[in-house]
C-alpha cells in the first residue's frame, strides 16, 4: 500500500514531504525514543511518533522509512518540515493516538504478522 | 566578589547540528563581542574541540570551561561542566564506551575537529547525535564523581528535555541546576514546570550558530570562574549567588 493511499483511508493531514507519497509501505513501528527507532524500525515502514524535532527526518532517512505520522495532533517544527521536503519523506498528522492509529493500520493489513 | 556573565551552553562545529562557522576562534571572538566573561563549550557526547577553544582564548579576557552535552538513555540532554580538560576527557572516554553507531554526515551533519587556529584537524565519525546507553541518574552520578556540574538542558523544550522525556523532574535526581531555553523566561518556567521547586534556574543560549552566542546568559556573583564557585552560587552560600 502506498503512503498516499493510507493518507486517504485514514484521513491524515499532509504536513510535508509530498514527493514521497508514492512510496510503498511494508511495515509499521511506534516509538518516541529515536535511539529505539534507529535500532528496531524496519525499512519501508511507517513510523508513528509524538516527536516533532527535525532529527526524526534524519532517523527516517537513515532507516529508509516510507513515512512519519505525528500522532495526537502534534505539529512538526518548521525546520522538520523543510528537512522532510528536502528528503522527500512524507510527514502526516493524525489527531488519533499511536495505539488507535496502529490498530487501524493493522486493520489495513500493514505489518500484519502471519500466524 | 566579581560578576561573571556566563553562557555555559555553546556548541562548536563538532556537533553534527552545529554550524561550520562555530570554530574555536570565532566562538571566542563572538563571546567577547557580546560581553560574556565565561563560556562553556558543550558539544553532543564529545569534548574534542574543548581544548582548542580554551587555547584560542588563552590570551583573551574570556574564561572557557570544558564541557559536554550528554544524551542519556532516556534521550534527556544534560550539560556536564568541569574545571579541567583532563576531567572532561575522562568523561568523554566513559561516554564513548557507551555510545554506539557511526555518523552519516549527509543525514546528521559534519562533525569537525578543529584546532585553535581554526584549521580542520579531522572528522569525528561516532554517532554523536545518538543516546548514551546509561540512565540519567547514573550519568549525573558519574559527572559528580569526576568533579563536574550536572545541569539539565533546556527543561522547557518539547524535545530531548527532562519534561518531554520524563514528564517532570524526578525527586531523586541530584542535578546542580536546570537550564531554561531562550524560548521561556525563568519566572514562567518556575511556575509552569513540575518539580523545579528546589532548583536554581539558569538561562544559556544553546548556540548552534555564531549569532546565537550570548542570546541568553546568566550572571554569577562569585570569586572565580570555576566549578566550586558556581556550585556555591547555585546554593547561595558564602555570599555567592546567581544574579540574573
Amino acid at each position: 500500500m502506498k503512503v498516499g493511499e493510507i493518507q486517504n483511508y485514514l484521513n491524515l493531514e499532509l504536513a510535508a514531504g509530498a514527493r514521497g507519497l508514492e512510496k510503498e509501505i511494508s511495515a509499521g513501528y511506534c516509538g518516541d525514543l529515536l535511539s529505539d527507532v534507529m535500532a528496531n524500525a524496519k525499512k519501508g515502514g511507517v513510523w508513528l511518533t509524538i516527536q516533532s524535532h527535525q532529527n526524526i527526518v534524519a532517523v527516517a532517512a537513515l532507516k529508509e522509512l516510507a513515512a512519519i505520522v505525528l500522532v495526537n495532533g502534534r505539529a512538526p517544527d518548521e525546520d522538520t518540515k523543510a528537512k522532510a521536503d528536502e528528503e522527500g519523506i512524507p510527514i502526516l498528522v493524525s489527531p488519533l493516538s499511536s495505539y488507535a492509529l496502529a490498530g487501524k493500520l493493522y486493520g489495513l493489513g500493514i505489518g500484519r504478522i502471519e500466524e | 566578589m566579581k560578576r561573571f556573565k556566563a553562557d555555559l551552553h555553546i556548541h562548536s562545529c563538532l556537533s553534527p547540528c552545529g554550524d561550520l562557522d562555530m570554530s574555536p576562534r570565532a566562538i571566542v571572538r563572538k563571546s567577547l563581542e557580546v560581553g560574556l566573561d565565561l563560556i562553556a563549550v558543550c558539544d553532543h557526547n564529545s569534548a574534542e574541540n574543548v581544548a582548542a577553544v580554551i587555547r584560542a582564548a588563552s590570551e583573551k579576557t574570556l574564561w572557557v570551561l570544558p564541557g559536554m552535552e550528554i544524551s542519556s538513555r532516556e534521550e534527556v540532554h544534560t550539560l556536564a561542566i568541569f574545571d579541567r580538560v583532563d576531567q572532561v576527557l575522562q568523561m568523554q572516554e566513559w561516554v564513548y564506551s557507551r555510545l554506539r553507531g557511526t555518523n552519516r554526515p549527509e543525514l546528521f551533519g559534519d562533525q569537525v575537529v578543529a584546532n585553535e587556529f581554526d584549521e580542520v584537524e579531522g572528522f569525528n565519525d561516532r554517532l554523536l547525535i545518538g543516546a548514551v546507553q546509561i540512565s540519567l541518574a547514573e550519568l549525573v552520578t558519574q559527572v559528580h564523581r569526576l568533579g563536574g556540574l550536572s545541569i539539565a538542558s533546556h527543561v522547557d523544550r518539547p524535545s530531548f528535555s527532562i519534561l518531554s522525556q520524563l514528564g517532570f523532574v524526578p525527586k531523586d535526581l541530584t542535578l546542580d541546576a536546570l537550564e531554561v531555553s531562550v524560548h521561556t523566561d525563568r519566572e514562567s518556567a518556575r511556575k509552569g514546570i513540575p518539580g523545579v521547586e528546589d532548583y536554581a534556574l539558569l538561562s544559556f543560549s544553546d548556540a548552534h550558530f555564531l549569532s546565537d552566542v550570548g542570546t541568553a546568559s546568566t550572571s554569577f556573583l562569585m570569586e572565580a570562574p570555576c566549578v566550586s564557585e558556581i556550585r556555591l552560587a547555585l546554593k547561595e552560600q558564602e555570599g555567592r549567588r546567581v544574579l540574573s
